[in-house]
């Protein structure tokens, strides 16, 4: 954990120069004042300067980030990561050429990385954070694409009057094809089978 | 890949200093043996291997950058 004792004329002073010296921002770090500032006797004798102590903070957002960054390093893959504040977690967009790999058949490479990386950087953490980890949008492009799967699929399991089995599918991905059929008057879905080979079928109503 | 392997390790365990990865080279595959501290293997195995397995998919994904085949075993 980075700190810095800085002294200045005045608290902000010192706040400051210590701030530029992490290279951070006033959110990012945490103050303890070690001495405050005193003018002194007319300004003249005992004046004092303030000092104060910086702590840099690390919340789980930023060790993630370079827990990443190491990672891409490694694989000597250069990728731009981007994050996103949502109420109950955070997003992480990772842009750049040739990230295909990075999402793998599926998602499945995508979905490890997420898991990792929510063990990662959340570990002695006080404050947890949900992470959600994309590619260019590739989530919201599955999505839809389950989301067309589940209508297609409702429709077969109507016409031919028999249920329609799905390939095994992540927590994630079925309740997107469960939601989509919730309300359908002329199917219905159930979940079989054990993680992490679990799947939905469809179903007609009778 | 060695690095990596470390890297992801490292970054799960509470003793990273004891986290050490030997590198068994042959003309097909890498195979990367893994070693934590006795009390970190559940750290780097997790419930049903569900750590392991998400850690030897990334990386698979680096490795098909290298047109190798790469094991990572935990011993």
């Amino acid at each position: 954990m980075r700190e810095v004792i800085k002294s200045g004329k005045t608290l902000e002073e010192a706040i400051e120069e210590g701030l530029q010296e992490l290279g951070l921002d006033k959110s990012e770090v945490e103050i303890e004042v070690l001495e405050e500032a005193s003018k002194g006797l007319f300004g003249l004798l005992g004046a004092k300067a303030a000092k104060v102590k910086l702590r840099e903070n690390i919340v789980p957002q930023k060790k993630a980030i370079n827990i990443l960054k190491e990672v891409f390093n490694c694989m000597g893959m250069d990728v731009n990561i981007e994050k996103e504040e949502y109420e109950d977690y955070t997003k992480i967009n990772l842009s750049g050429p040739d990230l295909g790999i990075l999402i793998g058949r599926r998602g499945d490479t995508l979905d490890a990385l997420q898991y990792y990386i929510n063990l990662a950087a959340n570990k002695n953490m006080e404050k947890r954070v949900r992470f959600v980890v994309d590619v260019e949008g590739y989530r919201q492009r599955r999505e839809e694409t389950l989301y067309n799967l589940a209508l297609r699929l409702a429709d077969k399991a109507k016409r031919k009057g028999r249920d329609v089995i799905l390939e095994p599918m992540s927590p994630y991905e079925r309740r997107i094809i469960h939601t989509a059929l919730q309300n359908n008057k002329e199917v219905f879905t159930y979940s079989e089978g054990d993680e992490p080979y679990r799947k939905i079928i469809i179903a007609p109503k009778k | 890949m060695k690095e990596l392997v470390e890297l992801l390790a490292k970054s799960l365990v509470d003793n990273p200093d004891q986290v050490s990865v030997n590198v068994v080279d042959s003309d097909k595959s890498l195979v990367l043996e893994l070693r934590v501290a006795p009390d970190d293997m559940g750290k780097v195995i997790g419930k049903q291997g569900r750590i392991a397995k998400a850690m030897r998919a990334i990386v698979k994904a680096a490795a098909t950058r290298q047109g190798k085949k790469v094991v990572v075993e935990i011993v």
